[in-house]
């Protein structure tokens, strides 16, 4: 990576409540960059996404330690009025669940169009004409007479090109897209994440591309980081990562991928449940469910090693 | 058909409906109508006999049941027994002192309850929520008759700040008061209880993802989800104080609907009785209509949704 990164998070621990969620996350995204965080449910994923726009909600959610650089400004340090000039407009987001992350009363153009109001200081037919515009480009068809529709009108698949136009309107620099395909019909997903890829390109944008889809990632992004229990356990350039995964959690995933296995035959598992926070010793905490585990792995935490290839593990594959 | 002319038409086999309730009601009422409308004074057989004829009452009951139906529906309420007025205009003259106390008293409750509602819904277990709660519930199982006497003594009598009778504006802040703070009560607590829903739906992250302001996301983005429950609380109590708020007027000595009632009721004035009756029911299911109508126009799926 020579060009200074977009967005830095470094050394990052949160808690929720006395819980800790995130412990020590690190990575980077270069300008158009786009980065793959995967893990199974609860290994912190989104709470890394919200995190970074600092939606996390407080009480219980509460920054440990860290920083988290978004083109050299820290975010934690940040108050509220400077966070909201970024939040929507140099950084967009959208979620998982575009059934309910609309807001039922409003309609798509009011909320569309919201943004460019605040951000950009619009007036309201600027910014319903721009709106349009931003319909167009998400590929809602005949984009003028959508504007007066409500979210209850919509298929899930519109809906979250509407969520794509919101975190869209003032061409952000940073695209974070928590699982934005999980709630979707699979031919809608690769609809969506076509449409993604393109606007990525077209805008020149970095995205952060939260998924537990492994399929996503491999056709999608530039570097995957695989997260386990609140930690980055490896991170890759993604070519390197799926041709040569040396984190034995990786290694794992990657075989229960349905394209990694033959047809008809039961997709293999990784055996046991991740440790509950207070369950967990001061080793490796994939240890427990690791074929490949020797002993130093549960006494000492395995530190995280440099890039290009970045791994967290005792017995690498 | 559009939504609104579905709702309007119907509310007409309701209307129909609780007029027949109340026909039928009347029924029942021990007691000759035509001896109560001489008011008891002794009269002969011949007298007796022109009266009823005179009110109809020696038709069949389906007949008098028509015409009550036909005079309902063009407004015509008969005339009191105790007044001989036309009952229409009796009510129509104490329309006003009931209608400015129920608009007085909606707008302290509205004030105080959304404010303090808000207040305690943004920081549930806050002090300003625990505060607010538990005066709230004070608010709420007060009788009125205690508070409006509390306020006469205090602001009335003590400091003098504020007139306990008359027709004036300022006799209008008292009694308003009395039955504000019975309102903002359960107002307050619906709304809290409303927006702390509201507040943890994932529109209001995506609001806040917008870079919004946290006016903004309450004021626009949550509170119109919000606001359903408490517009319904409000519509009904306001139905109910239109037809007279009883017992403030009688504190308070104003010459609405509620001590009408009273009154007829205790004259046993029937004609006023039934007028006041159909009066309040009418009133209440025209409120009812109105509040419909508002939860379309607050949130549209309401709107499209098949009746």
């Amino acid at each position: 990576m020579s060009e200074a990164p977009l967005l830095a998070v470094e050394n990052l621990s949160v808690a929720m409540g006395a819980t800790p969620v995130l412990e020590d996350v690190s990575f980077q995204i270069a300008p158009g960059e786009t980065l793959g965080l995967v893990g199974e449910s609860g290994c912190g994923k989104s709470v890394t996404a919200l995190s970074v726009m600092r939606l996390l909600p407080n009480p219980p959610g509460k920054f440990l330690g860290g920083r988290i650089l978004f083109d050299g400004t820290d975010m934690l340090s940040l108050d509220i009025a400077a966070l909201r000039a970024i939040r929507g407009d140099r950084i967009g987001m959208i979620f998982q669940e575009p059934m309910t992350s609309l807001n039922p009363v409003y309609t798509i153009g009011d909320q569309i169009g919201e943004s460019l109001i605040v951000h950009r200081g619009m007036n309201g037919s600027a910014a319903r004409t721009e709106t349009a515009k931003l319909l167009d480009l998400v590929g809602i068809p005949a984009a003028r007479n959508q504007l007066d529709r409500y979210p209850h009108e919509l298929s899930g698949g519109q809906r979250q090109r509407v969520m794509i136009a919101i975190a869209l309107a003032c061409r952000p620099k940073l695209l974070i897209a928590d699982e934005p395909t999980t709630a979707l019909d699979v031919t809608v997903q690769a609809q969506i994440l076509d449409l993604i890829g393109r606007l990525r390109v077209e805008l020149g944008m970095a995205v952060l591309l939260i998924t537990h889809d492994l399929g996503v990632v491999a056709e999608f992004c530039d570097r995957v980081a695989v997260m386990y229990a609140g930690r980055i356990v490896e991170e890759a350039p993604s070519a390197e990562l799926f041709r040569n995964p040396r984190h034995r959690y990786t290694e794992a995933l990657l075989h229960t991928m349905p394209a990694a296995n033959p047809p008809g035959r039961k997709l293999p598992s990784i055996s046991g449940t991740v440790p509950a926070p207070a369950d967990r010793g001061a080793g490796c905490i994939f240890a427990a469910r690791c074929r490949f585990a020797i002993p130093r792995c549960s006494t000492d935490l395995p530190p995280l090693t440099e890039p290009p290839h970045r791994l967290r593990c005792w017995n690498p594959a | 058909m559009p939504w609104f002319v579905r709702r309007v038409l119907g509310i007409v086999p309701t209307l129909f409906l609780t007029w027949t309730i109340v026909f039928g009601v009347l029924q029942l009422i021990p007691g000759d109508p035509v001896m109560l409308a001489l008011g008891g004074t002794p009269a002969s057989d011949e007298v007796l006999d022109n009266e009823r004829r005179r009110l109809g009452l020696d038709q069949p009951v389906y007949i008098q049941y028509l015409t009550f139906l036909k005079k309902m529906a063009i407004g015509d309420l008969g005339n009191g027994y105790s007044s001989k007025q036309p009952v229409s205009e009796m009510i129509a003259a104490r329309v006003r002192p009931s209608l400015e106390l129920a608009l007085g008293g909606l707008l302290v409750g509205i004030l105080l309850g959304v404010a303090l509602g808000i207040a305690a819904g943004l920081r549930p277990h806050g002090w300003i929520d625990t505060m607010t709660m538990s005066t709230a519930l004070v608010g709420v199982s007060l009788p009125s008759f205690w508070i409006g006497m509390l306020l006469i003594y205090v602001f009335g009598l003590q400091l003098e700040w504020v007139p306990i009778l008359g027709d004036g504006i300022d006799a209008l802040i008292l009694p308003s008061i009395t039955i504000g703070l019975f309102l903002a009560g359960g107002l307050a607590r619906l709304i809290r209880s409303a927006l702390i829903e509201t507040m943890t739906q994932d529109y209001i992250r995506t609001a806040h993802s917008k870079g919004l302001s946290a006016v903004r996301v309450v004021a626009k983005h949550a509170m119109r989800n919000a606001i359903i429950p408490p517009i319904t609380l409000l519509g009904l109590q306001f139905a109910v104080l239109i037809g007279g708020a009883v017992v403030t007027e009688r504190v308070f000595a104003r010459a609405g609907l509620g001590s009408m009632l009273i009154d007829a009721v205790l004259t046993k004035d029937i004609p006023l009785v039934q007028g006041l009756v159909v009066y309040t029911t009418t009133a209440y299911i025209v409120i009812n209509l109105l509040l419909e109508l508002l939860y379309g126009i607050v949130d549209p799926r309401i709107r499209s949704r098949r009746a």
